[in-house]
């Protein structure tokens, strides 16, 4: 096996890395004549990337010597990121547009985070998961600072580009002690090395793996590593917080069940203890402060860090059910979060531009459509059947308690009632609030199908799950 | 005396610590980042006491990478630092507080 | 065993039922315009009686099976299955879910007609019989489900129609409030059901009915887990149907249109509880704590809100604490184990309190339109505003007064057979204690039913005025009380016990379903008590209790008040709601009864209910928005603090993997 460089193994992370100069040339050579030919070509290459994973879809094994791996998990984090991407790319001509910021970089930055995302979630090495993570971190840097010209996206990018880098530190320092004990950093041999070490956590390996989950956590939005989430997510530009609310949340719990899911190898007290904890806290805390929110927009961002806890329930659970749960979750939460942001966005705009509440007053009469479809995102994140969001927690909170986590369940199905009151509340906003007069939204076709594509995908996923849960089983089972 | 793998991996973690240090006390963005720099290199120095540890290069060419994507997220963070200069005629980080709560 | 998977016949028709309000629902959302009211509700309507025909349909299939196999099934497709979790979205018609779909069809189509002559005029029709048809939807759905987790998804799905309609007049802060109220307090009740789920599932490896309760038969008696699942569910339960401590919510929902407080908060949603408790009913036997438990909240329930509604002046209020008192009966009886008995209770309470609330609907419908006209603010569902509607609303009031009997428990109409079959149940189980409540809280009822009787339709008109009265309200409304009070007389009948020489045809119906249950109360708790005697014993002293409470309902809301009437009336002759409310509460000072009334003003309504229970729900309130504001703190805009912080996280952590 001297010959494995199988390029066709990373065949989507090639299309986005080739689309994404492709981008940036179209942009240089036709943006002049053709102001939206950078958004048609980064479509096309999505289109063509999500083509490819599905009719590539991972079959096992590795290619490069064992640093990335070409399995069913791949593909189906791959198929999430391009969908989550595609999504987001759809609705953000508006935003730019609107907001003069309209530059063909914009598509190539986002085409470039999806990069990192792939080979975070198909990475056989620390180093190409590293490789990966800094590639999706430092464009997200600059993605969240994109609209220069306003103070708050700056803040965002300089608070998230400070605090990433100081955790990228602790993630670095993390795979040092990991080398340093198993003598290599691939993924393979760190878990034969778990396997059969008498006591996995010794050494320099207790230090190393925790310092490794700590800069998991990081990007995942975990209490106490989640306080560059609000404000980042607050002050990007909203297409952005749409987008890394939820792909990179995704691509770092596909990183973490990479590097730790090995069902049947215990990794001692210390390692469920703090994962339980880390899971209570970021459930409490997240639900709380968003509880205390009038803005929509930093409301949904505090309760991305109360979703990113449900997911730690099923990562601490951490077997077959639990695992998929969280694909599957993750997959409708990329739906969920964009619709919900987007339609904030547009119904932000009747208002005085900070997201307040009160901007949703009315929209069950004015524009019964889109407060539907705004009904079905809080609904399921709300977690109420037969919507997507309840299956998602359901398989997990499920998982949880098979592996006997019953007083952590207890706290998540609390935390879930808690979170009905602020969800309900744009509801009631929506449908029972005789408003000020307020203006009419204005027409926007892209955001419109964006949010109804949500919106179906989390009935039709709700109504018929099987065929996304036997997908996520299906790479579950490829992981081991 | 023998210098031995332990007293590089206590210099790192010295250097990581101050690093650390560097990154909570100081105000000016720039030094803020130029101490997660010194944080990134420490670890580089105990990837590459681990490397020869272990007599594997794979410590030494993670290194190349790392110190890669530091000069990445350096140019990056000295760009968003000029905008923010631009903002508000300092670089100052405690004055960067428009998003709370 | 009988329950084995191989005896199940299937029925193409089943998933017509919740089919049919689902496309009346699409229709009047999508495509009726606002203005098109009458319309929208004749389809609504019609969507319902289809259902209620085919309902009707698969009933008599299911009496055309031996009696041992009735059961039909339909698995319209596989939900999820992942690994051994497994569900189906499919339906179980058997002879209890039978009832059930009959009942929340049938009541449920006369009031959706009746919403039609009721909600004449209000601005959002349209959407009123769109919720209304949804919330049928998700009922039935609940009541077919053959698993616990499609039933969970109808439990839901009223919870969230139930808050959509308690809030349907949402100008009015109080009443969106209410809605909102409902719907969270619901919410965290269902947390009970869920938890619940996780462990059935974990326990028996499905969630499936047939598949629970067979692998339940193998479990030990008395078993842990059974006992948390039960005591779980039955925290979902006392949620859903309003049992102590948690029955605060259903009082505030009468602040609905009427007929949504005697479709949901009567006859259907607040029944799901106890229709949940009767389908796990081989789980509760199994759980003899769980079910002491079911049975002495019910049984306390029964008695406290009976003592509440003697002092309500507010005609939907007397009637919501009754409600919450009849669900404390129902779950009385399953707590003694007679789940039959429950149910059966449930399909005539259903009848005469549907009936009772439309009744009070019409008189409130009628307060309105007159107070409006004579241009007076006072409260149209005060009853001392009222009296002597008799005359004026004559179908109303006999249709009232025969949901009254029913409900007072008066031989011959259908209340007297379901009170009196969970009273003998209770007494021949055992539970001597239990059935004293139960009587007692009997008399109760049979009071202040006549006293609102008496206060509404005997006795002068109190808001008349240049000889204007309330008049009667159109067929639309009348009828479907007509026909409810032919059910509220008759719907007792296929239950009449031995020894008044009856079949008791509905213990024989529901047999097969509870057959296990029994089966297993036999062989650990014995034979009850079967003694004709002491079981006609019983219902005379049922119902003397009953009269005895008639009696004095008379005496002090009729009798008296007239006599004082009288000498008022020469005195000075004007009779002004402000007069009328003193009279009332010095009659209320000469009464014998004056002791419990005054514990139940001061100590259970004003102090547990608001005080205790209110207070605790707006503490727990207050506690979380301030423990909200506190977390936003933290976060404090500084990136060197969020640095230290989570420095700080990073060390704990290292700490606990080090230590």
């Amino acid at each position: 096996m001297n010959y494995d460089y199988n390029l066709s193994a990373i065949a989507v992370p090639l299309i986005l890395a080739a689309g994404s100069v492709l981008v940036l040339l179209t942009d240089v050579l036709l943006g002049k004549k053709a102001k939206d030919s950078a958004y048609q070509t980064t479509l096309t290459i999505l289109a063509l990337a999500g083509v490819f994973c599905f009719t590539r879809w991972g079959t096992g094994g590795s290619a490069f010597f064992g640093q990335v791996y070409t399995d069913g998990f791949t593909s189906f984090f791959n198929l999430a990121f391009l969908t989550v991407g595609f999504l987001v790319v759809l609705n953000s001509p508006n935003y730019l547009i609107r907001n003069g910021i309209d530059h063909g970089e914009y598509y190539m930055l986002i085409l470039l985070a999806l990069l990192g995302m792939t080979f975070m979630a198909s990475a056989g090495d620390l180093l190409i998961f590293f490789l990966g993570l800094e590639t999706m971190s430092i464009c997200l840097y600059v993605l969240a600072g994109f609209h220069k010209s306003r103070a708050k996206s700056n803040e965002s990018s300089l608070k998230y580009l400070l605090l990433g880098a100081f955790f990228t530190g602790f993630l670095l320092y993390g795979m040092a002690l990991v080398y340093g004990q198993v003598g290599s950093t691939n993924l393979a041999e760190i878990s034969n090395y778990l396997a059969e070490a008498a006591n996995p956590l010794g050494g320099y390996m207790g230090i190393g793996l925790a310092l490794l989950l700590i800069g998991l956590t990081f990007k995942m939005a975990v209490v106490p590593f989640h306080f560059w989430s609000p404000d980042v997510y607050d002050g990007a530009p909203t297409p952005v917080t749409a987008f890394m609310s939820t792909a990179p949340k995704a691509a770092a719990f596909a990183a973490a069940l990479r590097i730790f899911y090995h069902p049947g190898i215990e990794l001692g007290i210390p390692w469920e203890n703090v994962l339980w904890v880390l899971a209570v806290l970021t459930m409490t805390v997240g639900n709380f402060a968003a509880l205390a929110q009038t803005s929509v927009k930093r409301m949904l961002a505090y309760s991305s860090i109360t979703h990113a806890g449900y997911l730690l329930v099923g990562f601490l659970a951490s077997n077959e059910l639990g695992a998929s749960g969280m694909l599957f979750y993750l997959f409708m939460y990329g739906f969920m979060n964009v619709g919900a942001f987007t339609i904030a966005y547009l119904v932000n705009r009747r208002g005085k531009g900070n997201y307040n509440l009160s901007d949703f007053a009315q929209l069950g009469t004015k524009s019964p459509m889109l407060a539907a479809l705004m009904s079905i995102f809080m609904l399921s994140l709300t977690g109420i059947p037969p919507l997507a969001g309840f299956f998602g927690k359901l398989y997990i909170f499920s998982a949880a308690v098979q592996e006997g986590y019953v007083w952590l369940v207890v706290i998540a199905v609390l935390n879930s009632a808690i979170s009905v009151f602020y969800y309900l509340r744009v509801m009631v906003m929506m449908y029972m609030r005789e408003g000020e007069d307020l203006a009419d939204l204005e027409k926007a076709p892209t955001v419109a199908i964006t949010a109804v594509i949500c919106g179906l995908a989390i009935l039709i996923f709700g109504l018929f799950p099987s065929p996304l849960l036997d997908l996520a089983r299906a790479s579950i089972i490829a992981l081991l | 005396m023998i210098i031995s793998l332990n007293h590089y991996l206590v210099l790192g973690a010295f250097l990581f610590c101050i690093g650390v240090a560097g990154v909570l006390t100081r105000k000016n963005a720039i030094i803020i980042l130029a101490s997660v720099e010194l944080m990134l290199n420490a670890v580089n120095l105990t990837f590459i006491a681990f490397a020869r540890h272990w007599g594997d290069a794979t410590g030494q060419i993670f290194v190349f990478f790392s110190m890669v994507v530091a000069a990445a997220e350096v140019a990056v963070g000295l760009a968003i630092i000029v905008v923010l200069f631009r903002h508000k005629e300092s670089i100052n980080i405690d004055e960067v507080n428009l998003l709370k709560w | 065993m009988e329950h084995s998977a191989t005896t199940l016949s299937h029925s193409a028709l089943l998933w017509l039922i919740p089919m049919f309000p689902f496309i009346g629902m699409l229709i009047n959302g999508l495509f009726v315009r606002k203005s098109r009211e009458t319309f929208a509700g004749i389809l609504a309507s019609l969507a319902m009686f289809c259902s209620f025909i085919v309902s009707a349909v698969v009933f008599f299939q299911l009496v055309g099976l031996d009696p041992h196999h009735r059961e039909l099934t339909q698995t319209i497709y596989t939900w999820m299955a992942v690994g051994d979790f497994h569900a189906n979205i499919s339906f179980l018609m058997d002879p209890l879910s039978a009832v059930m779909a009959l009942v929340v069809t049938g009541v449920g189509f006369l009031i959706h007609v009746y919403s039609i002559g009721y909600m004449k005029g209000d601005e959002r029709v349209t959407r009123y019989f769109t919720q209304l048809n949804l919330f049928a939807f998700f009922m039935l759905i609940l009541v077919m489900a053959d698993n616990y987790l499609l039933m969970f998804v109808g439990w839901e799905g009223v919870g969230l129609c139930s808050y959509l309609l308690i809030g349907f007049w949402f100008e009015d802060m109080e009443k969106a409030k209410a809605g909102k109220k409902a719907f969270v307090v619901n919410r965290i009740g269902d947390f009970g059901f869920l938890l619940g789920m996780f462990l059935i599932f974990i326990t028996f490896g499905s969630l499936d009915f047939q598949v629970v309760f067979e692998r339940a038969t193998g479990m030990d008696y008395g078993a842990g887990m059974v006992t948390a699942i039960t005591l779980l569910l039955f925290l979902g339960a006392t949620w859903k149907s309003a049992q102590i401590p948690l029955y605060v919510w259903l009082p505030d929902a009468m602040a609905g249109p009427t007929p949504v407080s005697a479709l949901i908060h009567a006859a259907t949603m607040v029944t799901a509880g106890v229709y949940m408790v009767a389908r796990s009913n081989v789980l509760y036997m199994l759980a003899p704590t769980s079910l002491a438990v079911v049975g002495w909240i019910g049984a306390a329930t029964a008695l406290m809100a009976a003592t509440i509604g003697l002092a309500q002046n507010d005609i939907k209020k007397v009637l919501a604490y009754s409600t919450v008192s009849q669900l404390g009966y129902m779950f009385l009886a399953c707590g003694v184990g007679a789940f039959g008995a429950g149910i059966f209770h449930l399909m005539t309470h259903a009848f005469f309190k549907a009936l009772l609330f439309l009744g009070a609907g019409a008189v409130i419908h009628a307060m309105h339109h007159h107070l409006h006209e004579i241009g007076s603010d006072a409260d149209p569902q005060d009853m001392r505003n009222m009296g002597g509607l008799k005359k004026y609303l004559p179908k109303t009031y006999w249709t009232f007064l025969i949901a009254t009997i029913a409900i007072a428990g008066i031989p011959g109409l259908s209340g007297f057979f379901s009170k009196d079959e969970i009273l003998w149940k209770a007494f021949s189980s055992g539970n001597t204690a239990i059935w004293v409540i139960g009587a007692v809280a009997a008399g109760l009822t049979a009071f202040y039913m006549f006293r609102l009787v008496f206060m509404t339709f005997f006795g002068e008109f109190r808001s008349a005025k240049q000889g204007q009265h309330p008049h009667e309200n159109p067929p639309v409304m009348t009828i479907p009380l007509m026909i409810l009070a032919v059910l509220a007389v008759i719907g007792g009948w296929v239950g009449i016990p031995h020894v008044l020489g009856g079949g008791n045809h509905i213990e024989a119906w529901f047999h097969p379903v509870f057959a296990e249950a029994e089966y297993i109360a036999e062989i650990h708790q014995g034979y009850g008590i079967h003694d004709a005697g002491i079981e006609m014993t019983l219902m005379i002293i049922s119902v003397v209790i009953a009269l005895i409470g008639i009696f004095l309902a008379y005496h002090f809301h009729l009798k008296n008040r007239e006599a004082g009437e009288k000498i008022n009336k020469s005195i000075k002759p004007i009779y002004t709601i402000l007069h009328n409310k003193y009279y009332v509460d010095e009659g209320y000072q000469a009464t014998v009864i004056n002791p419990i009334l005054a514990t139940s003003r001061a100590f259970l309504w004003k102090f547990f209910d608001v005080k205790v229970v209110d207070g605790t729900v707006n503490g727990v309130a207050w506690l979380v928005n301030w423990s909200a504001s506190q977390v936003r703190k933290v976060q404090t805009g500084q990136v060197q603090n969020y640095a230290l912080m989570m420095g700080v996280g990073i060390l704990l952590v290292l700490l606990a993997f080090v230590l």
